[in-house]
């Protein structure tokens, strides 16, 4: 989420998942209160962070954290969340900011464990002084950042087993998603767009390594070749229309409105090959922003949007 | 300067030093606070009935964070006045010379160009910020000396200003370049930019406090000859002043203070330009009042927005550059409009 450029202030309360009906990689199956599945023995250590035993007071600061909690069976456990945590829909009311956290309040939640993405205010430092553990599960850049953050909050939380089960199912679904795309000679290729001023993704950031799994081609790659600023280049106009993208996926729905409708209004756009042939896909923009369990919901958008395109 | 007014600075810094322990997004009894603060007396052992993690509180967050906005606090509004004084210009504030352009562009380089962290980031930024931010201010003001003192004989106090509004553009477009190549560290940069004094434990006030009391000494030892300066600098000359030679020490000591500053809390603006101008409308036109006093309402001030920031949004935080102006700017025109026209 940090690595994000748009700023996701505007958080809906019930995310609906665009693309799919069943909830994917076992998102929201969670165990009953109080049952822990698993005999995890404590003191268990994930590099700078020890627990002496199971925690049951987490603070979850980050939605991607939050999601990947859950879904490990983890979800009784969370005891308060941030105002961006807004799924599964059973997540505790957040308050909390991740983005400008607040040390005292978190404290206020005694909290045994405390997940965040990222260290703003110098968090990490506040909270090691009030001897509270503080887990940074910083954003993923590439799946297998994904799956070891699966596993490293299991372990933490008392559900290894679990956790390896979804990490592992979550590799598997993408597999079999990617497998079924239809071969074709010549590479497809996309814009994705994070916010309306054209600032983009190219294929050495998280989410452009997924279209890179299916297959796709990113027009915005010759503006940051070798990712040297990060991968989030903002594009200029004229080398979008010239690179005529054969998709525009849009991840600025809920922050900005933006919609197949809108793109098409744009002066100029009417003729892209995206544009006359259908072919702008409207995401849901947290699961577009977070790398959690649900990133097979994007894949299988993804692979959605590029299967009907005939090979 | 009437004592009354010296009595008062400190009187402000004690209440908001106090506000700033007793108050915070979790609520402990006042006494309990105190009897922890007793506590960190060597020797002392009282039982102030909080559990250790409310005595961390207070001794770990809280008593760090006051005397880090009282420290920053302080030495933006000397600094502030100092410049004000130098060149004669109610406009001119701390960060004039390039201390801002210079430490933004240099922390936006480290944020924007470290290696990407793959995996566990380490907490934290890297102990470079600090550093990069006062490297960059510092030699920000050595870059405008430089092509001030190379703008001609005319050796004006002008000159300087308008080269650090040349040295502060061009950095400026420097480090916007940079944000808007590497839009991924634009929330990073821009919270740091917005100025924070939150700490935790002492490794902050350690990195400012020897540069505070180097400027601290240096400004007020020198305060009379602002006055000096004030009447001109033929005059000045005439009394037996170097008037150049004064007026880069006074703006060097400012500037090293300023850097200090920034290079642990960012850019909070405001108070380095305000508060010296309330004390001013308040306590007199004379720099030997207006520095001291500043420092001591500078430092109170600042430790009172930071416990409105860390409070007033709780269980988020506000970054304290939006609380000064919010508070400050009504109460500085309730001052202008009580105050007797007063000429600067």
């Amino acid at each position: 989420m940090s690595r994000r450029t748009r700023m996701l202030a505007t958080a809906f309360a019930a995310a609906v998942a665009v693309a799919l009906g069943a909830c994917a990689g076992g998102s929201g199956d969670d165990e009953p209160a109080g049952q822990p599945s698993e005999n995890a023995t404590y003191p268990v250590t994930v590099g700078t962070v020890t627990l002496d035993q199971r925690p049951e007071k987490i603070v979850a600061l980050s939605p991607s954290a939050t999601e990947i909690l859950f879904a490990i069976g983890a979800g009784s456990q969370v005891t308060a969340v941030d105002d961006n945590s807004n799924y599964p829909p059973d997540v505790p009311k957040g308050e909390l900011s991740g983005f400008n956290p607040n040390a005292e309040a978190i404290a206020a939640e005694a909290p045994d464990l405390v997940v965040i993405s990222n260290d703003t205010n110098k968090i990490v430092e506040q909270l090691t002084r009030l001897q509270i553990p503080v887990y940074v599960a910083s954003a993923a850049t590439t799946l297998d950042d994904t799956y070891r953050q699966i596993r490293e909050l299991g372990t933490l939380t008392g559900h290894p087993d679990a956790a390896d089960d979804l990490a592992t199912r979550v590799a598997d679904d993408i597999a079999k998603l990617v497998k079924d795309v239809p071969q074709r000679s010549e590479k497809l290729t996309y814009y994705y767009e994070l916010d309306p001023t054209y600032y983009t993704v190219t294929s050495k950031t998280f989410i452009g390594s997924l279209f890179t799994l299916v297959g796709l081609e990113n027009v915005a790659d010759p503006a940051d070749p070798d990712g040297a600023n990060g991968g989030y280049p903002q594009l200029g106009l004229e080398a979008l229309f010239s690179a005529d993208p054969d998709f525009v996926f849009l991840a600025d729905v809920k922050c900005c409105q933006q919609s197949a409708e809108t793109v098409k209004a744009r002066p100029g756009w009417a003729d892209l090959t995206a544009v006359k042939n259908n072919q702008i896909v409207a995401l849901d923009d947290d699961i577009a922003s977070r790398w959690g369990p649900r990133v097979v919901d994007l894949v299988r958008a993804i692979v959605d949007a590029v299967s009907k395109v005939p090979a | 300067m009437r004592p009354g007014w010296l009595v008062a600075g400190f009187a402000a810094v004690l209440v908001a030093a106090v506000a700033g322990l007793a108050f915070g997004p979790v609520s402990l009894p006042p006494l309990s606070v105190a009897a922890e603060l007793l506590n960190l007396v060597p020797g002392a052992e009282i039982d102030s009935g909080l559990t250790a993690r409310e005595a961390a509180i207070v001794t770990e967050l809280r008593l760090p964070r006051v005397v880090l906005g009282l420290l920053v606090g302080g030495m933006l509004a000397l600094a502030g006045g100092c410049y004000q004084g130098v060149f004669r210009n109610p406009l001119a504030d701390p960060h004039l010379l390039g201390v801002a352009a210079g430490a933004g562009l240099a922390v936006t380089a480290v944020i924007a160009l470290r290696p990407a962290t793959t995996g566990d980031a380490t907490a934290g930024l890297p102990v470079t910020v600090p550093l990069a931010a006062f490297v960059g201010a510092v030699g920000a003001v050595l870059l405008t000396y430089l092509l001030g003192v190379a703008g001609g004989r005319d050796r004006s106090p002008a000159t300087l200003i308008l080269a650090g509004v040349a040295v502060s553009a061009f950095l400026a477009a420097g480090q916007t370049y940079l944000l808007q190549q590497n839009a991924d560290s634009i929330r990073e940069v821009y919270s740091w930019l917005l100025g924070r004094v939150a700490t935790a434990g002492w490794h902050d006030v350690l990195i400012v406090l020897p540069y505070a009391a180097v400027t601290a000494a240096i400004v007020l030892l020198h305060r009379r000859e602002l006055d000096v300066l004030s009447v001109g600098d033929e005059e000045a000359a005439s009394l037996g002043l170097h008037p150049q030679r004064s007026r880069y020490l006074l703006l060097a000591a400012a500037s090293l203070g300023t850097a200090a500053a920034v290079s642990v809390s960012g850019l909070i603006g405001f108070v380095g330009i305000i508060v010296p101008h309330a004390v001013r409308l308040l306590a007199g036109t004379s720099y030997r009042a207006i520095l001291p006093l500043s420092m001591l309402f500078g430092g109170a001030f600042l430790a009172l927005t930071d416990l409105a920031a860390r409070t007033v949004a709780a269980p988020a935080e506000i970054p304290i550059g939006v609380v000064t102006a919010f508070f400050g700017a009504p109460f500085f025109v309730l001052v202008l409009r009580r105050a007797k026209r007063v000429s600067v």
